[in-house]
């Protein structure tokens, strides 16, 4: 099986963040970044089912952020192939552009199974994963915790719904998974292998020139969450704030 | 390199282990054991150990490395050196034969315990064990009364560079030796200056957990930040950091005059002596740390410290210097009380906190940062909190010196 798996770079929340001038964007100039989690786990999910079933992992990344380190992570853990695709500058591209050129170069790959993340800790409601899927014309699932292949190009995949539901689907591939927790952790790899992986690695890079895209909605205004009425700010030194705390549990009888 | 005919091995693997251990001289002597058992028998955490260092010698030879690899006492080694310290042919086991055993369990794809999976992971990203954000490395200097120097932003030279360490640097009950250390640095006319944001880990702990390629990027990365500087040596707050300079890195041909604050200090007791006007009553037993101690042999330094303080009386526990007994937090142990109390071993720091008490000591004296909350954590679970208080030597000096922040004293 030809598995491509998308690895997205988020900024790391480690550090505070900060609203740029203008008020419209985050400003990302002294931000460091990380693989998303959940992109992870769609690799951890890739390898997981390479080792079980056999085939080949193309990892597909744009470059910004510390995309390299991923990626030497990224074969440093397993896979086979690595594309990584240069737009026009080194900053995160809008949602739309990213999608085009991922799935540009997820066309020429031909995957039987595109992984992902089904979601970012910068776009929850995970709008990539269907998007690629419109773009290369496949269905999409998301929220995926499980996959397991049972033969005739057919996939058994497993979709976790709110209360503890889970449900078994049979998925014809090709098809987009959007991957929200993979059947085991992602896996620890010694630093010493990834060290190797940075010497030997070869990436297959691309350059992709995004066509202008009409955004459908702009941001107007960024600003930090106002504290909701109901949340009272308890001020004051050590002493004074812990009997506050204390005097509000036993208020609502949670401690004698 | 040993030839696999010459070596009493039956596989691979086996052969593999000893031949890669070989080609380092301290490595080459673990081809010596003789198989007396001293080493398991020594081990504060051998009678949990499914395969203690001899066993795991035993096993390399006969073939059956693999079983040792997928055991979880791999990940139960604290790094206290009792074994290396009593082994009758002078084998250096806790530094040769339990990093061998872990890089090799490592290269063959077992997984380390979570809680030690993310210690690496905060030291390969962000350089310090806890997860912090590098630029919040001096965020302890807040509203200081006295100046911390800065040399990642304003280079020059001094005379000490003083590396905080991370527990130091973030975990706010150790921050607080951290601010008291740099008011009796000032209070000495001692030029001193940290590398702020761009302190990292020295990686001692890495090393020992068999994370090679983490511990050389450390190596590699911390050798180039100090060639940049001019100073006259490096001091430490941290003991495991100390062991890593003195005995790790010029293997890397990374050497630096670096002394553990107690050994800084010590050096200067008669300047020292003038400062020390306030008594602090104190009846104190002293924790031989064992990097400091057993590592490096170093006992007297902290001893002279707290006996140069007036008020305060020591007193020692039946173990002590060599004969200490480890807080259980060393060579990566501080990340691993969950894997050891599952697999059957001892919280060592409680073990520890009973023989001071059995003393007589309204006071535990250390020098480490990792054990004043290992050490407050096991008086509070022995119901000793009001009994016994855990001094990191800084803070008596502090309070001698009438620089401390209060306290627990």
């Amino acid at each position: 099986m030809k598995i491509a798996v998308v690895l997205r770079q988020v900024p790391d929340l480690i550090e505070p963040l900060e609203i740029a001038v203008g008020g419209k964007a985050l400003d990302l100039e002294l931000a460091t970044f990380l693989v998303n989690e959940t992109d992870d786990h769609a690799l951890e999910q890739a390898i997981l089912l390479k080792e079980s079933a056999g085939g080949d992992v193309t990892v597909v990344a744009i470059d910004y952020g510390d995309i390299d380190n991923t990626l030497f992570t990224a074969a440093a853990r397993g896979a086979d192939h690595i594309v990584k695709i240069q737009l026009d500058d080194d900053t995160q591209p809008q949602p739309e552009t990213m999608s085009i050129a991922l799935a540009t170069a997820l066309k020429d790959i031909g995957p039987d199974l595109v992984l992902l993340g089904s979601q970012t800790h910068d776009e929850l409601l995970g709008p990539l994963g269907p998007s690629i899927a419109h773009h290369l014309g496949l269905p999409y699932i998301g929220v995926v915790c499980g996959v397991e292949p049972f033969g005739g190009g057919m996939l058994k995949v497993f979709k976790e719904f709110p209360g503890a539901a889970k449900a078994a689907l049979d998925v014809k591939t090709p098809a987009v998974l959007g991957v929200l927790a993979a059947e085991q952790p992602p896996r620890y790899v010694p630093v010493s292998r990834i060290r190797a992986a940075a010497k030997s690695a070869q990436f297959d890079e691309q350059e992709f020139d995004p066509p202008p895209v009409d955004a459908l909605t702009a941001v107007t205004e960024l600003y930090a969450p106002e504290p909701a009425e109901c949340a009272e700010m308890i001020e004051g030194d050590e002493e004074e704030v812990a009997s506050r705390v204390a005097g509000i549990l036993a208020e609502r009888g949670l401690v004698k | 390199m040993i030839r696999k005919q010459d070596a009493a091995v039956v596989d691979d693997l086996g052969f593999n282990f000893l031949a890669e251990l070989s080609e380092s001289p301290e490595g080459k002597d673990v081809l010596g054991c003789m198989q007396c058992g001293t080493c398991s028998g020594t081990c504060p955490l051998g009678v949990a150990m499914e395969y203690p260092p001899r066993k795991i010698i035993l096993q390399a030879r006969s073939g059956h490395l693999e079983d040792v690899l997928a055991s979880p006492s791999v990940w139960m080694c604290v790094g206290c050196y009792t074994c290396s310290s009593r082994c009758p042919r002078g084998i250096e086991l806790t530094d040769t034969v339990w990093p061998a055993v872990r890089d090799f369990a490592l290269r063959e794809g077992h997984q380390p315990p979570v809680e030690l999976q993310n210690a690496f992971q905060n030291l390969y990203m962000y350089g310090n064990v806890l997860g912090k954000s590098p630029r919040a490395r001096l965020k302890w200097t807040k509203g200081l009364d006295v100046d911390v120097l800065d040399l990642s932003k304003n280079r020059q030279p001094v005379e000490v560079l003083w590396l905080v360490g991370d527990y130091p640097s973030y975990y706010p009950r150790n921050q607080k030796v951290a601010r008291e250390f740099a008011r009796i640095l000032t209070a000495l006319g001692v030029s001193f200056g940290t590398l702020g944001a761009k302190e990292k880990s020295l990686g001692d702990c890495d090393r020992l957990f068999g994370e090679e390629g983490l511990f050389e990027t450390l190596v590699e990365s911390n050798a180039e930040m100090f060639a940049k500087h001019d100073f006259e040596r490096l001091v430490l707050t941290d003991p495991h950091g100390y062991r890593a300079l003195h005995k790790f890195y010029p293997k890397y041909g990374a050497s630096f005059t670096a002394q553990h604050y107690t050994m800084f200090l010590a050096d200067r007791l008669e300047q020292l002596k003038p400062h020390l006007h306030r008594p602090v009553q104190a009846v104190a037993t002293y924790h031989d740390n064992c990097c400091v101690g057993r590592r490096c042999g170093c006992y007297e330094p902290p001893r002279q410290l707290l006996e140069a303080i007036p008020g305060v009386e020591l007193v020692e526990m039946p173990r002590n210097r060599e004969n200490g007994l480890c807080c259980g937090g060393g060579g990566g142990g501080m990340w691993l009380d969950g894997h050891i109390s599952e697999h059957g071993g001892r919280r060592l720091s409680d073990d520890r906190v009973k023989m001071a008490l059995d003393t007589g000591a309204d006071t535990l004296a250390v020098s480490c940062p990792y054990e004043l909350s290992r050490f407050e954590d096991s008086a509070k679970v022995l119901g000793a909190e009001q009994q016994l208080a855990v001094c990191d030597i800084i803070e008596l000096l502090a309070q001698s010196m009438g620089l401390n922040e209060g306290g627990p004293l």
